[in-house]
């Protein structure tokens, strides 16, 4: 039973003025295997039933660790896979069933930042190739022109526009990074999903990059959905947080709600896992140590699927699928024993 | 494990099976009439038509496919009434040119390829393979230049090339073997190995060649990974991590490629056969060509593409067992 | 003017330079490196790509190819001196006295030979005993890692492993031989959070129970609070600060160390707070600048008169005897403007006291 009514929308979507809204969305990979003949045997259930909103000049950080789905997510909110199921709604249009060529006109308004500033990239374009190709691909005419514009944009991330010409081996981690992030504006996208954009990169690089997002999310009323598995650089940047587990969403709140009063046991157990830049706190804290690995999701455990892991779980966990509740206004999560409100304490004074 | 050979198994024999019926196809889809072929000049109408008739050629393709597979299982007939004589299994056809069944040809023709081929292989690999390691641990050094050089050299020349000049050198220059050619082991052994050695160094140089390169690369990328670096943060000897870590996951690529080679070799070593005047596989395909003889061309092509077949399957199990992660696919 | 007192030393590093040749001109990976190391205690070595950190661990192990590289310096294992030594005593010692895990277990583990194999070929090259001993050995150490079901686990191949079990099994494949020395290089970095909790907790259980000494490779500073008891800053090849935990952290005065603590997110500020990036790129080690190698990105470099950054290099000098800073400023300039930028990060109105206590020399 869950709060849900399959008719009607998830319990998470409140807000009327969502730019892009999910509505228990899933993608599932069909899995071959085993004995002679590869039959398909079942689905690897990397996203299931996520549901959540963004309103314009949001960010929504997505964490998780490995195998959690945040980067399948990204892609099929974006409709780069095609999603086995739920509803995707990009301003009020549903969106979940369109061709690739009927999505070509919302690629303006969409776009996407990757982790791998060095593959991401393709090594035979120039840069002002790899930044005009939106134009291009859009059918887009600047007044000024398609290079003033792309000299503009270069500019505008911190590159010099003298190196229009340039190849993408002749910068270094964090300018391919600053790059992919050009292509991504050119064209003034309404949303961008970032998937890893700082993981590569070197921690005082990292910071660089993260304060260009946010200036550029500024100035341009940007909305960004922030996938990571850094919790820090996520809270740091987010406005709201969605925390996952494998292929669903254990948590959706505000950042700070998400740090200082984490309510589904899984959240807490990341949170108090993250090592503080601070000995005195570390040396102070107690850590929740998970035990075990990640389960299967081709067969995920039934009823909850955190419970194998779950210090408090029980055997309802195991029977029943926990339903979205509301622990507090605009504070969601699944869970039938969620932990108490309390702050955490996060430094020592 | 067992049940990636048993797919592999079944798609080797679904190959085969589809290799064989493409080729039989081919050679029906041949502007040239068998039949026709049957007899020489002094062929009048009705004589092509009893040979068609007596062969089974006026019966549809799919019967004549049909008849040749139960041949080569059961052996068959051919003709019928007088005129009509049998044909062992496994029966590749009759070779009506030369008066001789296609299996008797392949038979006495297919050890000396076998031979030639079996030779150069171990010539090849033992060179080629420890040239390339020796290379590989003197990168940049005058051994690597040197090795690479002469290795360029070397696969560069055609076989056809390097055999003319063996030849022109070594029998007729200096006298050093002689022209006997090809003589059975069990004739004169000390024949039948000059006979063979040129042959053999003739092919095996430029595949040395070729493997020399390949197995350089492959070294140095192996030699470049992190669990060398591991190896010898364990202490290990330099020997070991290179003789056990290093050979092992360098060496997967060119088992492979040398499994390979060798299927494709064993269907006929046509170039190398020709100037050193062996009768060997590569011969008769080629005479039989230019003698527009169809059946032995139908058998010798079945055969050559059947090696190659069953060479994949081999190579591809072998490689499951030198690199567990081969067996989840 | 090594920190502790190199008579209870276990690792004892003096003056380390390594550099290679390459078709760009000679690049100075280390460039005068000295820390030390004892029993039992944890030294993190804190660095971005290109800060010469690891290659700093390869020349304590001797895994720096002698042929290609040169190496200078002094580097003492127990009193034992490793850089003029035989390369096979230097490989006696490796996987033995010294041990090394890497930052991808998955690549650094062979894939093609069993985790057993692997395990029992690290105990048989250093003690002489059949491998049916070997493998005992190797069970109980997986054991000890804890690896749940070990007798299985034995027979797996690395890649049927996820990542946190197969680094505990590079960490048990390193502390089979009971080494005493154990060099981290990256340890946690490709592993998700939870499992880095489990690692960095099992590293400091091994610590207790084996008094190994443990050298920390990392660029991530909440591991090094987490893990560490004294830090070792590098920048450019050289170290440009180095103390104790606490100093680093509350009390750091390398315009570096304060820019990297800048550039990490705080989960404790309060109002997110923007970060402050240092300015600029890890320098090329080719033709390193004759004066301060931080002094491109350095934006107090004004503060100093004459052109001191530009030209001269400045020494490590000691703030307290166990707190040492490469920098041209005067103590009391750095510490004003630790003072200043520290009280930003942690968004709180009271920052650290750094001024009157004792024990510090005036430049």
């Amino acid at each position: 039973m869950t709060a849900v009514d399959e008719s009607g929308t998830s319990e998470v979507l409140r807000r009327e003025d969502a730019l892009l809204r999910v509505d228990r969305v899933q993608k599932y990979f069909p899995v071959t295997g085993g004995g002679v003949l590869k039959r398909h045997v079942g689905d690897v259930k990397a996203v299931e039933k996520i549901s959540f909103d963004i309103v314009p000049g949001e960010t929504l950080g997505i964490v998780g660790e490995s195998g959690c789905g945040k980067s399948t997510a990204g892609r099929t909110v974006m409709k780069l896979l095609d999603p086995t199921g739920g509803k995707i709604e990009f301003e009020g249009r549903d969106i979940t069933h369109l061709s690739r060529k009927e999505m070509v006109p919302l690629r303006r308004e969409m776009q996407m930042i990757f982790q791998d500033p060095y593959s991401s990239l393709n090594p035979r374009h120039t840069v002002g190739a790899i930044i005009s190709a939106p134009f291009k691909v859009q059918g887009v005419k600047p007044a000024r022109g398609v290079q003033a514009e792309v000299q503009d944009i270069m500019a505008r991330v911190g590159l010099n526009p003298e190196h229009i010409n340039r190849y993408p081996n002749e910068f270094s981690g964090g300018q391919r990074q600053r790059i992919g992030i050009a292509r991504a504006i050119a064209l003034r996208p309404k949303l961008i999903v970032c998937d890893e954009p700082v993981s590569a990169l070197d921690v005082s690089i990292q910071a660089q990059v993260v304060n260009l997002l946010e200036d550029l999310q500024d100035e341009f009323q940007l909305a960004y959905i922030f996938i990571a598995h850094d919790l820090s650089v996520v809270r740091h940047i987010s406005d709201r947080i969605a925390v996952m587990y494998l292929g669903r969403i254990m948590e959706i709140a505000d950042s700070e709600k998400i740090y200082e009063s984490p309510r589904h046991p899984y959240t807490h157990a990341l949170t108090s896992a993250v090592p503080l830049p601070d000995p005195k706190a570390e040396r102070a804290r107690e850590r929740i140590l998970l035990e075990g690995d990640l389960p299967s999701p081709i067969d995920p455990p039934s009823g909850c699927v955190f419970r194998t892991r779950c210090p408090k779980a029980q055997q309802r966990c195991a029977d029943e699928v926990p339903e979205v509740r509301e622990f507090a206004p605009g504070h969601f999560g699944a869970c039938h024993f969620p932990e108490e409100k309390h702050l955490i304490p996060v430094s020592v004074a | 494990m067992g049940a990636y050979i048993v797919r592999r198994v079944i798609a080797m024999i679904l190959m085969l099976i589809a290799m064989s019926m493409i080729v039989f196809l081919l050679f029906a889809a041949l502007p040239a009439d068998p039949a026709r072929l049957t007899c020489g000049q002094r062929c009048t109408p009705q004589v092509v038509e009893a040979n068609r008739v007596r062969l089974g050629l006026d019966k549809p393709i799919y019967e004549q496919y049909a008849t040749f597979v139960k041949g080569i299982f059961t052996g068959r007939t051919y003709g019928s009434g007088t005129a009509s004589f049998d044909c062992a299994a496994p029966c590749l056809g009759y070779s009506f040119e030369r008066g001789e069944e296609v299996t008797d040809l392949v038979a006495t023709h297919f050890p000396i390829t076998l031979q030639l081929v079996l030779g150069a292989f171990v010539f090849w690999i033992v060179v080629g393979v420890s040239v390339g390691i020796i290379a590989a641990l003197r990168r940049g050094k005058w051994q690597d230049r040197l090795i690479m050089g002469l290795s360029l050299v070397g696969y560069s020349f055609p076989t056809f090339f390097i055999g003319l000049l063996f030849i022109f050198f070594i029998q007729i220059r200096w006298g050093l073997i002689g022209f006997d050619g090809y003589v059975p082991f069990v004739e004169d052994p000390t024949g039948w190995f000059t006979g063979l050695l040129l042959p053999w160094i003739t092919l095996a140089l430029v595949y040395a060649a070729f493997y020399a390169r390949l197995t350089r690369n492959q070294m140095l990328e192996t030699l470049g990974e992190d669990y060398i670096r591991t190896a010898r943060s364990k202490g290990l000897p330099e020997r070991t991590v290179i003789g056990k870590h290093g050979l092992r996951a360098g060496l997967t690529p060119i088992v492979t490629a040398a499994g390979l080679d060798l299927s494709l070799l064993l269907g006929g070593v046509v170039i190398t056969e020709a100037v050193f005047n062996l009768p060997g596989l590569g011969r008769l395909s080629v005479d039989s060509v230019l003698q527009a003889d169809l059946p032995v061309i139908t058998a010798t092509v079945l055969i050559a593409a059947g090696f190659v077949i069953v060479a994949n399957l081999i190579v591809d199990i072998l490689y499951a067992v030198i690199d567990p992660r081969v067996r989840l696919v | 003017m090594s920190v502790a007192a190199a008579t209870e030393a276990f690792l004892d590093v003096r003056n380390l330079k390594v550099s290679f040749p390459t078709e760009d001109g000679v690049v100075s990976a280390v460039d005068g490196v000295d820390f030390s190391v004892r029993k039992g205690r944890t030294l993190a070595i804190v660095g971005e790509s290109g800060s010469g950190k690891s290659v700093t661990a390869q020349a304590i192990m001797g895994l720096v190819n002698r042929k290609t590289a040169s190496l200078s310096g002094e580097v003492f294992l127990d009193g034992e001196e490793l850089v003029t030594a035989r390369p096979e005593q230097v490989r006696s010692l490796r996987g033995k006295r010294m041990a090394m895990i890497f930052q991808d277990p998955l690549s650094s583990l062979h894939p093609f030979y069993s985790i057993g194999k692997q395990l029992v070929e690290a105990v048989r090259v250093h003690q002489d005993v059949s491998k049916d001993v070997a493998l005992k050995q190797a069970r109980e150490m997986l054991d000890r890692v804890g690896i749940p079901s070990p007798d299985r686990r034995l027979k797996d191949y690395p890649h049927n492993l996820s990542g946190g079990m197969r680094q505990r099994v590079m960490i048990a494949m390193a502390l089979l031989n009971s080494p005493e020395l154990l060099i981290a290089d990256e340890p946690t970095t490709a592993l998700d959070v939870t499992v880095q909790a489990q690692i960095i907790d099992l590293l400091r259980d091994l610590q207790k129970e084996f008094g190994t000494a443990i050298v920390l490779i990392t660029h991530d500073l909440g591991v090094v609070a987490d893990l560490a008891d004294d830090v070792v800053v590098m920048y450019g090849g050289r170290i440009v600060e180095r103390g104790a935990i606490d100093d680093i952290y509350y009390r750091p005065e390398m315009p570096y160390t304060l820019g990297l603590l800048g550039s990490v997110p705080r989960m404790s500020a309060g109002e997110t707070s923007r970060l402050e990036p240092i300015p600029g790129q890890p320098p090329s080690l080719i033709n390193l600048p004759k004066g301060c190698v931080f002094r491109p990105r350095c934006p107090y470099h004004e503060l100093v008169p004459g052109n001191r950054c530009d030209d001269e290099r400045p020494d490590l000098l000691a703030v307290t005897p166990d707190h040492a800073v490469r920098c041209h400023l005067e103590p009391g300039q750095r510490r004003e403007i630790a003072t200043e930028r520290l009280g930003a990060y942690s968004g709180q109105a009271n920052a650290p006291a750094t001024t009157g206590t004792a024990g510090m020399e005036e430049k």
